[in-house]
């Protein structure tokens, strides 16, 4: 290993040093010469017709520079799915336009209708305020059940609701339902994933310029995928070519899944700056960001699972509702099916599944991949009923997990809901977690807090994923419009430093420090020489952008390529140099040697004759030391964990505090092991979160009560206890390179069953026989279902 | 926020002659009224910084009461300690930044039915001084966000008769964590106060049933068989007023618990 830390390192993470001494550039941060400022006005109805909009008076406002509404966008593109999905009839999903601006209806509060120029933030603000509006508003739709039995339309030319009906998978359909009918044991719970409001700490930021010298647009904004944004604005939106739109995505203060998709906003700019030829930056307030980023999560789901008499799983069937809010978001439609339905077998043999989908339009923000993005919904729903079922037949919740565990000897293993899982080792996971939590003195624990009058529960979860999305060919057959491979390049340059330009985008991960630890680990040199630039589609290849723990298995992956194509030239070079064969050459901490011989080159020399190719066989070999690489998984990589935590319920408040956390995870081989450490971290925090506090509530005229950190809550540091985390135990991935699997959201997938089974254990504990409690488990709802029995 | 003048007094005759104008309005240490304005849900012509007037600052003890300027920060009551309930209760208000610059004199006049400080003015028979009256609490908590004062009538100071015992409990809404239930106990030789803050569309009030029983024998068993009627108590996404009224009988008994 390098002395400054190559894979297995926990290095430090380089990018802290500017985000904690207030030196990173975030978009706000940036301001152009002749710089304007937009505001949107934003519909405060859920759902209403515009009649008229008037900007006369706000034209003449001071300041004022220009005034957009939807009319001015009819021509151009909508903001398109990213994923076809057909129903199980055979007709595609329903696709409604999602324009720029809303034109014509409104269709969630906080729809933009209308945007104003002005030369500052608040010349455009009083300006939105003189925009005479006339919206004849309409009963609004917001709960989905009730949606698809309305003739009350989100979106009339399409003339209902529900945007697919899917069967997952619709072959397993018959065997499913006759293994329930004919099972010893049938274990049944409705339950809601509740959703969730992103709540990046940076809200979204965009600012556009254009030059009219080579008619050339730049947009820096809060991206996690700037190519990506690119690629939809430029082939679906305004049109604009590839080669004359620059997208930067500086640094991006969290994303969540939030930041993957395009917004009309950044239309917008994009199209103001052409118009004014001035630079055009819109910076969202806090309540902008509750009102429309895109959500998370937001499904209803029936659950069944089947069992024989010695607690084989038979069968688990779903029927889910899943919101998809008022416009299809970019992977509206993959979040619910194919990250959802293709999990809802979970890490175990069961023979049979069957999942149906009905995806559903309403009068709320359009509803998105959040950190997990379908698969906290899956192991939500598998884990909650497992434990209820656990219940039912009196079985210890872990010992009934662990007789339906795939083995180990079972990889590759395909499961009932149709993916083929390379690796894994559950039982181990188990056992570690029994270990780091000490399950064996949780009894005496219970005792302990009986004694002050608190009730204890105990509560475990096991869950698998699909990461690091993933192979183009796969994607393509289920749906997805466009492929899901990353890109590399690295640069040697003349004086034997790097520069490794990367399709993934690093808003958190720590990518500007593990990336380096991989490519310095295989050159065998300092990873300080070695610097990772990203976010900018001017200098990178190319990329798909950072979210589903994909940016090492796939990303990484590139990088592993292009450092191996480094390599071999760099051999050819040093071959020549030392006047011996290519294959003759050994490359060890940085030296390039004849194997046998004192001959040697260090990586140095070999980088500056590459840039400086005297004497050199041009014939063979071209000058230069610079080499990319696209990498296209062969499969899914499967993280999975053991998760267990321990909860006090206040009986007489119903208070939950979360006494602690053990996550025991397989993420395959591990680069940074604090990185790691830190990502599982933050996506407890977020799994808590869900499971105990955020509460997005709309009501029933589709107003967001949570709409503010007044009434949403937040986990703070004082909601969540110290973690135990452990991820000694990968399995390797067996189809990458590196042999890695993705860490971002194991945690936030892991931890919400973990701590409902945990209160529903308690309440049992304390002789109240509650079944189930849906998320956000507030002190209101657990005091009101202890009432209640 | 829309733009506004600023004037920043040095005296107290100098402020009230400044909000003696019709479209001024004093600001204390901004924690309600700054967020207003950023959300531009409040266009005043000129605020009046009340941050600078000499004769607000300051806690001094005489007598057994405690009397704390207007303009003391939540802060600066936390690290008092000569009433300790009332310490404790300025320690566990919003965050450091809060603190540190919010009022007593801003939180008692803005009179939110979900702040701590009424509930510790009303149980602890506090008076509120204006500049040109003496207020006692009972009469000067009017209703949600309503208070006794006139236009323009500034706080100067509350005074605090310290009680022989005391407790604040509040039950935290959790993501405000402003009181969802708060209940300040007060025992003093005449008897005991029970304010509630946080649970009612009438604000701040006292649990009269509750303070018979405790003034006869001051223990959480006396609370025994009490309860208090959810009818016009607030409903909210955090707590149905059913859960309120439940929880204004646990924190008291907990408040009298942690007094005794």
């Amino acid at each position: 290993m390098p002395k400054d830390g190559g894979i297995g390192a926990p290095t430090r993470r380089r990018e802290d040093v500017r985000f904690l001494t207030g030196t990173g550039q975030y978009c706000d941060d940036m301001n152009m010469f002749g710089q304007t400022a937009a505001v949107f006005a934003r519909s405060t109805v859920a759902n209403g017709v515009i009649k008229s909009i008037d900007t006369t008076a706000a034209a003449a406002m001071p300041g004022v520079l220009a005034i957009f509404t939807g009319e001015d966008f009819v021509d151009v593109g909508g903001n398109p799915a990213g994923w076809l999905i057909n129903s199980r009839d055979g007709e595609p999903m329903k696709e409604p336009k999602r324009p720029v601006l809303a034109h014509g209806k409104v269709r969630h509060v906080g729809d933009a209708y209308a945007a104003v120029i002005a030369e500052t933030v608040e010349q455009a603000k009083d300006a939105v305020e003189a925009i005479e509006v006339d919206i004849e508003e309409l009963p609004a739709i917001v709960n989905m059940k009730d949606a698809l039995s309305s003739t009350n339309y989100v979106h009339d030319e399409i003339g209902t609701n529900q945007c697919f009906d899917w069967g997952w998978i619709e072959d397993n359909r018959a065997a499913t339902d006759a293994a329930i009918k004919g099972a010893h044991h049938v274990t049944t719970l409705e339950l809601v994933n509740n959703r969730l409001v992103p709540n990046a700490m940076e809200p979204r930021c965009s600012m556009a310029q254009y030059n009219r010298a080579n008619d050339e647009y730049t947009l820096h904004t809060t991206s996690q995928n700037p190519h990506l944004t690119r690629l939809l604005i430029s082939a679906f939106v305004l049109g604009i070519p590839e080669n004359k739109l620059t997208v930067i995505a500086p640094d991006v203060g969290g994303g969540f899944g939030s930041k993957i998709y395009h917004y009309g906003e950044e239309a917008l700019v994009l199209a103001a700056a052409k118009k004014l030829g001035r630079p055009v930056k819109w910076t969202a307030d806090r309540t902008e960001a509750f009102l429309t980023d895109a959500h998370g999560r937001d499904h209803v789901t029936k659950i069944e699972l089947a069992l024989d008499e010695e607690g084989n799983f038979l069968a688990f069937r779903t029927e889910t509702l899943a919101n998809v809010g008022a416009y299809l978001s970019n992977f509206a439609t993959a979040t619910p099916t194919f990250l959802h339905g293709t999990l809802m077998a979970g890490n175990y043999t069961v023979p049979n599944v069957y999942v149906n989908v009905k995806a559903v339009f309403t009068n709320t923000a359009p509803v998105d991949a959040y950190r997990g993005a379908g698969r906290p919904e899956a192991t939500f729903s598998l884990e909650r009923v497992i434990d209820k079922a656990a219940r039912e037949i009196g079985m210890d919740p872990i010992a009934l997990r662990r007789k339906n565990f795939i083995k180990p000897d079972q990889y590759p293993f395909a499961s009932a809901a149709g993916l083929e899982y390379d690796s894994g080792n559950y039982d181990a996971l188990m056992d570690q977690m029994e270990k780091v939590a000490d399950v064996a003195g949780f009894e005496a624990r219970r005792k302990e807090s009986e004694k002050k009058g608190k009730l204890r529960g105990f509560g475990v979860n096991a869950y698998i994923e699909a990461c690091g999305i993933a192979p183009s060919n796969l994607v393509g057959v289920l749906g997805s419009r466009v492929g899901l491979y990353d890109a590399a390049t690295v640069r040697v340059n003349a004086t034997g430093n790097l520069s490794v330009m990367v399709g993934a985008h690093s808003h958190g991960q720590g990518h500007e420090t593990a990336f380096p630890q991989v490519v310095a680990e295989m050159l065998g040199i300092d990873p300080q020489s070695i610097d990772i630039v990203h976010g900018d589609t001017s200098k990178i290849p190319f990329g798909m952008g950072t979210y589903g723990s994909r940016s090492l298995a796939v990303c990484g992956s590139a990088v592993v390529r292009a450092t191996e194509k480094i390599i071999n030239k760099a051999k050819k070079i040093a071959a020549h140099m030392l006047e011996a064969s290519d294959g003759d050459i050994e490359l060890k901490d940085g030296v390039f040697s004849v194997a046998g011989t004192d001959k040697s080159v260090t990586f140095g020399e070999v980088a500056l004759k590459a840039y400086i190719p005297h004497e050199f066989p041009l014939e063979d070999i071209e000058p230069g030391l610079e080499e990319t690489a696209f990498y296209d998984p062969a499969n899914f990589t499967y993280p999975s964990g053991a998760y267990c935590c321990e909860v006090e319920v206040d009986p007489d408040t119903g208070k939950v505090t979360v006494e602690s956390m053990t996550a025991v995870d397989d993420f395959g081989n591990v680069i940074n092991p604090m990185i790691v450490t830190g990502q599982v971290h933050g996506g407890l925090g977020q799994g808590i979160g869900q499971a105990l506090l955020e509460n997005t509530t709309y009501d029933e005229n589709g107003q967001l009560l949570s709409a503010s950190y007044m009434d949403y809550v937040m986990p703070r540091a004082d909601d969540v206890p110290f973690y135990g985390v452990d991820h000694s135990k990968g399995t390797a991935c067996t189809h990458n390179p590196l042999g890695v699997k993705g860490c971002g959201e194991a945690g936030a997938i892991g931890s919400p069953p973990t701590v409902v089974n945990a209160v529903i254990d308690a309440l049992q504990s304390g002789g109240k026989n509650v079944t189930h409690i849906d998320m956000p488990m507030t002190p209101h709802r657990v005091w009101s279902a202890m009432q209640n029995v | 926020m829309y733009a506004f003048d600023i004037e920043r007094p040095a005296t107290l005759a100098e402020a009230v002659a400044a909000l003696s104008n019709e479209d001024a309005q004093a600001l204390g240490g901004g924690q309600t009224l700054i967020p207003t304005l950023k959300q531009r849900l409040a266009s005043p012509e000129k605020l009046i910084s009340l941050t600078g007037v000499a004769e607000m600052k300051g806690i001094s003890s005489s007598g057994g009461v405690l009397t704390i300027g207007g303009g003391v920060t939540h802060g600066e009551v936390a690290s008092d300690g000569s009433y300790k309930a009332l310490s404790d209760l300025a320690s566990n208000i919003g965050d450091p930044a809060v603190r540190n610059r919010g009022t007593i004199g801003g939180s008692v006049a803005n009179n939110d039915p979900s702040a701590c400080y009424p509930a510790a003015a009303l149980a602890s028979g506090a008076t509120i001084v204006t500049n040109a009256r003496e207020i006692a609490a009972d009469d000067f908590f009017v209703g949600m966000f309503e208070t006794a004062l006139d236009e323009g009538e500034i706080v100067t100071a509350v005074k605090f008769p310290i009680p022989e015992k005391a407790n604040y409990q509040k039950f935290v809404q959790p993501a405000s964590r402003f009181a969802l239930v708060g209940v300040f106990v007060a025992k003093t030789a005449d008897g005991v106060r029970v304010a509630v803050t946080g649970a009612s569309n009438e604000g701040v009030h006292r649990w009269s049933a509750a303070e018979e029983a405790l003034s006869k024998d001051f223990s959480a068993k006396a609370l025994d068989g009490l309860s208090v009627s959810a009818d016009d108590l607030i409903a909210d996404l955090h707590g149905s007023a059913e859960y309120r009224a439940h929880l204004v009988a646990v924190m008291t008994k907990r408040a009298v618990e942690a007094a005794a």
